[in-house]
This record gives C-alpha cells, structure tokens and sequence, in this order.
C-alpha cells in the first residue's frame, strides 16, 4: 500500500498502556468511526478494572450494580473455577447498554487489544445499542443504573426489615419466572423517573400505615345482594384481568393474593431486569457481528493509515480470528454456531453484495445488490432488525456455501437424524428459514400463559402451555417452577399442556399433585 | 474524548455477600460433605481450604425448560462434508462422544466442585459445638463489670445530662403550662414605649396601664414557669452488666508409652488435633497444656506433643500429678475454668489406677469443669466393649469416678470414623445429651 512520505506517528508501541495513550486511541478510533462508517453513539465512559472485578461482574449478570443473591454466589463460584483452571478466559471487555455507555476495560489487555476493545465495545456496541430499534423502544438506556441502584438498596432494606430467608425466598421465585416475565409483544412502560418511583413508593407506605382492618369487616354493598351477577361469565372475568397475560411476573406482581406490598415491589424489579436483557436476548448475532465488523473495520483502516504497527496489528489479528472462529459440526470444539463469526461474515457479504455482486445476488437481493454504498445498507440493517428477521432477509447462497451449513430433522420417537436439506439450490430458502427461527427467542422459549383464575371460587390459577412442534417440558423443573408460582400466587396452581395445532388438551399438572 | 475511571482500587470481593448467601443456603449439605471427609481423610487437612462438590439441594434454579427426548425440531450446522438430503444419520449415544451434531448438550452449569476456605471449612465443621458448661460457671464466677446504657433516668450526675430529652420534656412542659413567649413580651414593651412617647391622654394612660398590668403578668409567669425546670431533666442511666469470664484452660493428657501402638498412637492424636482445632476456633482466649505420659509425665508444646515419640512404661497418675502441679502453679481454679481431655490404650502400671482414683476424686474433679476420658481400643475388641462395663484397669477405675462426678465423661474409640461421633458427644451444645456417654 501506497503510504505517505510524511508518515503519521504511530498511536502507541509496546504493550503497556496508560491513560493518555488510551485517550489517544480512542481519539483516533473515534474519529474513523465517525468519518467512515457513519456511527451515531451515546457518549463514552471507560472504567478500568481488575480480573476479580470482571469476574464479580460476570456473576450479576453483567450489571456493574445488583442486589445480593445466593445464585449470583454460585454462578461466580463457576465462572471462578473455569477461570483459574485455564479453561476459559474472561472477557477482554463488558459493555453496558446505559447513557453515558459504559465499557469495562481489564488492566491486564495489552495496548493493542484495549485499541482492539475500543473499537469494539466502545463504538461497534455503543452504536448498536443506541441506534437498534429493539433497544431504543424497550429499554432506556438512561435510567437503568439509577433503576439497579434503587433495587439494590431497595432489596437491601427489605432484608434488613423482614429477614434474609423472606426475601430470598421471593427472589428465588421470582428468578424461576424471568423467563416468563417480559412483555414480547406489548411495549412495556417506561421506567419511572426516580421522584416518580419516591411518590409511589411514599404512598404504598401510607397506605400500609393507615391500613384499617375494620374496613375489611363491612358488609359488601349492594352488588351482594343480587345473585344474578354472581356466576360472572367465563370472558368477562378474563376481560378484567386482561387474561390471557403472557407475563406471569407482571401477572402475579398485579394480581397475586397473598404478596405484600413489598414482595410486589421486588416481583417488580426482577421483571423490570428481565425486561431489560429481552432485546440483548435477540439481537445476539446482530450485536457481536456488528462490534465486530466495527473493529475490524476500524483496525484495518487505521493500520492502513500507519497509525498503529505492524506488531500491534498482528496481535490484534490473532485475537480477531480466535473470537471469529468456527469449527465444523464434527469438530470436538463445535459449540453451535458463533454468533461474532456468523454475524461478521454476513455483514461482510453485505458489503460485498452492495459493491460486486454476482448474477445469483441480483436475483436473490435486487433491493442492495450493487447500490454500491454498503455503509447506507448496514445501517439501515443494524437499526432495523433483531437476529431472527437479519438472517431472514440477509443470509445468501454465497454464504450458505462457505458455511456449508445443512439442515437435520430431529424426530424424538426416531433412531436417527435425518439430513433435510444441504446448501443446494433447493435448500437455500429452506436453510436460511430453518436458522432464521432457530434465533427467534419468542418461538423457541414454550409459550406459557395464564389464561384462567375464578377468584371467587378456588382461586386456582389456570396456565396453558401451548406445545409447538410436541414439544414438551421437562418435568423435574416444570414441578419447581411451577411451586414458585404457587408460593407467589398463593393458592393452587395447574398447568396444561394444549397442543398448538390441534388445540387438544395433551395433559395437566396441578401443585396439588406435586409432593414436595 | 471519553470519561476514564480507574476502578482497580475499589473494594475487592463485591461478590462476598453473594458466596455467604449461597454457603449459608448450601450449608447443611456442604456441613455433611465436609465431616465425611474428615472422618475418613487425613486429620491434618482437617485445617485446610477444601474442595467440595456443588451441592444439589436447594441451589437448584428451575425455570420452565424444554424436554430434550420429545417433539420434531430442526438444526442448522455448518462445515457439512459429504452428506446429501435424505442421508440417515444415527444419533448421538447417550455419553457417547462420537458426533457432537445436536447442538445445546452442554455440560450442566451445577456439576463442578468449588474450594472453601479454611475458615469456612472450620466453620462448618464446628457448628453446634460448645465447652460444655461454660456459660453456667461463668455466672458463677462474675468477676468484672461494664456499663451499658440502659434507657433514662431523673437522678444522676450532671456530666451525664441527655441533653436531646431533657429539652424535649421542657418544651412539652412550656408548651402545656402556656409559658408566654420572649416575643409577645417584646411586643407589648414595645407598644408600651410607643405609647409613652405620644402626647399623654386619658386614652392612652389607661391603655399604658393595662399593658403594663397585662406586662407584668407574663413577666411573673414567665418567671414562674421555668425555662428547664429540674422536673424536665433526664440523665443517661448506666447499668452494670457482668462481664463473662471466659478464662479457660484445656488440659491435653496423653499416654505416649510402648503400649500405645502406631494405630493407637494416631487415634489419639486425631482425637486431640480436632479438640485443639476446635479449641482455637471457638475460644480465642483458652489457653491448651499439653501433658504427655510413660512412666513418667511432662508439660510440652503442641508440636512436642502432636509429632515426638518416646518409649516406657505407662503410670497414668504422673499425668494427673503433673496437671495438678500445673493447675496449682498457674492455673488457680477460682480463676480459671479448666478442663481437661485424657486418651490412653487402658493399660496402666497395676496398682496405680487406685491412685488415679484418688487423685481425681481427691483433687481433680473439685477443680475441673469438665473432664473427658477416651479410651483406645481394638477395632476387634469393639463389639466386646461396646455395652458392658468391663474394661482395662483404667477403664475400671474410670467407671467408679464417673459415677460420682457427672463432669467426667467417658467414652471409647475403635476407628478413625469413631472419633467425631464421640468428639461430638462429648462437646455437644446440649448438656443433657452427655448423661449415657
């Protein structure tokens, strides 16, 4: 490559860093970012931390701030052990999807890979987060570390008034359902401002003060005395309840007989968390890809301009392709498909669709296929789709042959797997369909919903789980988590299972079977 | 240019709470994994940080899952060499490596084993355990007093005067008994002066005069009613609470003679090792003797005790001779709680245990709090002395003091896994436990 006479100097050499060389390079990065690639970002935070902090953050769940929890306990105890046994390296970075965006740096990177990080999580996450929809329309980059701070002193306070073991025990409940606790289809609320939350949280206190049991003790008003209205039609009661209510955390957190005020209040911030990782759930592939195509983008093109050496470049290099690399189903290291190298390769193909296509891309994209300004299309690609639709209208042939991806039919009352379809003319679609629904989270999690509770009869509260595809829940765990509904609900608790097809009802478990 | 924050010298160990939480949750399980290694393990890693596998009760985290072996899927896999549409490939076997091709088996997240500190370890292990009646001399023996606040009271000296609530009663007391306030006395001096410097009328002299009047009234009042008047004064009150005495001595009493075989020898010292590691944990002011015996006893230091041999004879009353010379020399009892721990094989010079008997019954027992005898025995033997109360010489003897000091306690070893039944039984936190030892 044709390099200037008058060669910049390089941004950094050797491997130690410092904070005025990390400025620099963030400078620089900053500034290709934003002049090549077109990316809008929310301001920049960088904190440098040790390995035991990341390890810390690691067991919450990522969260910089969480409340106490014996299972975030357990979970650092494993990611402890992998760590120290070699078996597995922590992450060079964690980004937080907040405003300002806040990326974790560990102090022991090289300069090179903290330039390597920089570009990836500082820009190429930063960019996503703000700028996909999912994000910007379901969680609110704004207000979560002041919402975690609020429920870790929240959570801390209950525990210091009603006991350790009474708060665990709504907490382990609670955490059985986060599943079940987002809104897929329905936007949830925005976070309440904190003197918001103060206001509410003010009156659920004087209410709880001047709480009068004597008022309990009245006689019902005259609705008692007709009879009429007593046997209440089946849809109007589930009308009133808004039933069906794919959200049992928000179900339970509004409705449930027996949580106190407080209880409610913790239901409430475990569901709101759960909330808040559902986009980050389905935008996997789309995420990483896009960090990772920013950086290699960005590294290439300042190693281009000779702002960083050919040493630095040749390590960055070496991280690139270890996180980028996918081995083949029979390889002893498969571990399904990874998403940095899945999302790279598409975004790359994209950009080479939009500049030399071939005969088959015009057939198979005529919207990009030689627009010629990639940058436009991928933009428009990062703000507009989660994993599931991207790989839907995105995933070529051209890829689909590199991969040599194949699609295998499972059939559990068969012997064997059967090889369905190959990367062919007539597998393409079927493939490109098959992997585009394998990443659609809402399809593949069962659809579990609450869907009948007579509150003046027996108070049992009805679940369906709607099987797809006879697909079944696993038992042991279905039990526990459905006694966790129980004890946040109060009273018994049934689950059917109602195949989705046929709507034949395949069979039912109460906790009243349930022996503990 | 971005924010940087340099967070490597925040608090370590953020995650403390969360281990504490899980441990306390996990505890019974990981309490039952540790004692079966310690009876079974070595007695010097009793003292040691320690691996432990993932309990399984209660730190299980359900969730609503799909059943692996039901319903129709389809998986995407890449790097596909030879096959073609309608191949037929057999599945994976259950544990069997041979083709990884379903994706997601995993390895659970909850089977690993993890470390506990030493601390944690030793924790675990003594829990529930307790110097037998100690609390119950304790009371006996109040030596030392120390105050502690104890709500309010009306009398008692100035310097400790509650400010906060003598106040507050004053302003009560102003406030019920309408003392009149510095300003409405303020205001009628000033109206009165406002008056007197006008032209003088009958008007005005007859109001100069009532306010005058109406001033002079609250001027007594306000003098009557005091600002603090000595019923509004609280004093801190300070009771004396007993400070427990918990100077305490455990005696270590060893035989080390040619009998004591290697077997014995480790028995007894994984008996002593446990007590001594309790010990250290629980009290941090006990102070341990260690005493060892042949034919003749002498005082040494722990790691003496716990690693030398020597050779001899066996007169177990040098022992005892020995503690009593001690207990007299530094120990004096209407000061020290002391107790005391004896293992022996049984075997004892023949005329001697009459003199045991009489040692502890003539001396010992008045002065101990407590006293543990642990007799080694043969695994075969075992079944033989299980119930009966037959026995060694020692034993013998033994039986006649325990009969008349319920503080001397008894017992028999056989094998390692003996050794915390009865190290249990004899420091149980319940005293009513130790009645059939």
């Amino acid at each position: 490559m044709a390099r200037q006479a008058s060669k910049p100097a390089l941004l950094f050499s050797g491997s130690d860093w410092d904070f005025k060389t990390l400025s620099r390079a963030y400078d620089a990065i900053e500034a290709i970012a934003l002049e090549e690639l077109h990316l809008d970002i929310y301001p920049v935070q960088m904190e440098i931390i040790s390995s035991q902090q990341m390890l810390d953050a690691y067991s919450s769940i990522g969260m910089p701030l969480m409340y106490r929890h014996w299972s975030f306990g357990k979970h650092f105890l494993h990611h402890d052990l992998l760590y120290r046994k070699g078996g597995r390296g922590l992450a060079y970075e964690l980004v937080i999807n907040s405003n300002p965006c806040i990326v974790y740096l560990m102090e022991e990177n090289t300069m090179a890979l903290q330039a390597l990080v920089t570009a990836h999580a500082a820009l190429g996450h930063n960019h996503f987060f703000k700028n996909n929809h999912l994000f910007r329309q379901w969680t609110d980059a704004g207000a979560i570390l002041s919402y975690l701070d609020f429920a870790k002193g929240y959570i801390a306070r209950c525990e210091e008034r009603h006991g350790l073991a009474a708060v665990e025990a709504v907490l382990d409940s609670a955490h059985a359902l986060m599943e079940q606790g987002v809104f897929r289809y329905r936007r949830p609320p925005k976070l309440s401002s904190e003197r918001q939350r103060e206001g509410l949280r003010e009156r659920l206190e004087y209410e709880e003060r001047s709480y009068n049991d004597l008022w309990r003790t009245l006689p019902a008003s005259h609705e008692a005395g007709k009879t009429g209205e007593k046997d209440e039609s089946l849809a109007e009661r589930k009308k009133s309840l808004n039933l069906p209510e794919e959200n049992l955390l928000y179900f339970l957190e509004k409705n449930s007989l027996v949580l106190e005020p407080w209880q409610r209040e913790i239901v409430r911030i475990v569901r709101i968390i759960a909330q808040y990782f559902y986009p980050q759930r389905q935008t996997q592939v789309m995420n990483e890809g896009c960090a990772t195509f920013v950086h290699h983008t960005l590294m290439n093109l300042l190693f281009d301009r000779g702002l960083i050496g050919e040493g630095a470049m040749l390590e960055i290099l070496r991280n690139h392709s270890n996180v980028v690399f996918q081995p083949g189903f029979d390889d002893p290291r498969f571990s399904g498909i990874n998403p940095y190298a899945l999302g790279l390769d598409m975004m790359q193909d994209i950009r080479r669709i939009s500049t030399e296509p071939t005969a088959e891309d015009r057939d198979w994209f005529p919207d990009i296929a030689g627009r010629g300004d990639w940058r436009e299309t991928l933009l428009e690609a990062w703000a507009d789709h989660r994993d599931e639709s991207f790989i839907r209208q995105y995933l070529s042939p051209t890829l689909i042959r590199k991969w040599r991806l194949f699609a295998l039919a499972d059939r559990a009352d068969e012997p064997h797997l059967e090889v369905a379809s190959i990367h062919n003319e007539r597998g393409y679609e079927k493939i490109r369909s098959a992997l585009a629904h394998s990443y659609d989270v809402g399809a593949n999690r069962p659809d579990i919903q609450i869907v009948d509770v007579d509150l003046r009869g027996d108070r049992q509260l009805r679940l369906q789980h709607k099987v797809k595809a006879g697909i079944l829940l696993e038992e042991g765990s279905r039990d526990a988590t459905l006694r966790h509904i129980r004890s946040l609900w109060g009273y018994e608790v049934s689950l059917a299972a109602v195949d989705a097809e046929t709507g034949a009802t395949l069979h039912e478990r109460s906790t009243r079977e349930i022996v503990e | 240019m971005p924010i940087f924050i340099d967070r490597r010298l925040n608090p370590k160990d953020k995650s403390l709470g969360n281990r504490q939480r899980f441990l306390k949750r996990a505890r019974d399980e990981l309490k039952r994994s540790i004692r079966d290694r310690i009876r079974t393990g070595r007695i010097a890693e009793a003292d040691k940080e320690y691996a432990v596998p993932m309990p399984e009760k209660g730190t299980g985290e359900p969730s609503f899952n799909d059943a692996r072996n039901s319903g129709r899927r389809q998986h995407i896999l890449p790097g596909n060499k030879s096959f073609s549409p309608g191949d037929l490939i057999p599945k994976p076997g259950q544990g069997g490596g041979a083709g990884s091709s379903s994706p997601g088996d995993t390895v659970s997240e909850d089977d690993f084993r993890f470390v506990l500190s030493r601390e944690e370890v030793l924790d675990l292990f003594f829990e529930d355990l307790e110097l037998p009646d100690m609390v119950k001399l304790n009371l006996k023996e109040i030596l030392a007093f120390k105050s502690q606040r104890a709500g309010f009271a009306t009398t008692g000296s100035p310097t400790n005067i509650n400010v906060a609530r003598t106040m507050r009663n004053s302003h009560g007391r102003r406030i019920a008994l309408r003392r009149p306030k510095q300003a409405d006395v303020d205001a009628i001096a000033g109206q009165i002066a406002a008056l007197d410097s006008q032209p003088v009328s009958a008007a005005t002299r007859l109001r100069v005069a009532d306010l005058r009047k109406e001033f002079e009234r609250l001027e007594r009042r306000r003098k009557r009613i005091a600002y603090v008047d000595p019923i509004d004064i609280r004093f801190n009150r300070f009771d004396p609470r007993p400070l427990p005495n918990a100077s305490a001595v455990m005696f270590c009493l060893m035989d080390v003679s040619g009998s004591m075989g290697e077997r014995e020898k480790d028995l007894a010292k994984r008996f002593f090792v446990l007590l001594h590691l309790f010990l250290k944990r629980r009290y941090e002011r006990t102070e341990v003797v260690f005493i060892r015996h042949t034919h003749e006893a002498q005082e040494v230091d722990e790691e003496t005790f716990f690693h030398c041999t020597q050779s001899g004879g066996t007169v177990v009353s040098t022992a005892l001779d020995e503690m009593r010379r001690v207990i007299e020399e530094r120990y004096p009892a209407n000061e020290w709680n002391i107790y005391a721990a004896q293992a022996s094989d049984g075997d004892n010079f023949a005329t001697d245990s009459e003199r045991c008997i009489a040692l502890l019954d003539g001396a010992l027992m008045r002065l101990c709090q407590y006293f543990a005898y642990v007799e080694i025995i043969d695994e075969r033997e075992s079944h033989i002395f299980g119930a009966t109360e037959n026995g060694t010489s020692l034993w013998r003897a033994y039986s006649v003091v325990a009969q008349k000091w319920p503080n001397f306690q008894m017992t028999r070893i056989a094998t390692p896994a003996d050794i915390y039944p009865v190290f249990r039984q004899l420091f149980a936190r319940q005293p009513a436990a130790r009645k059939s030892a």
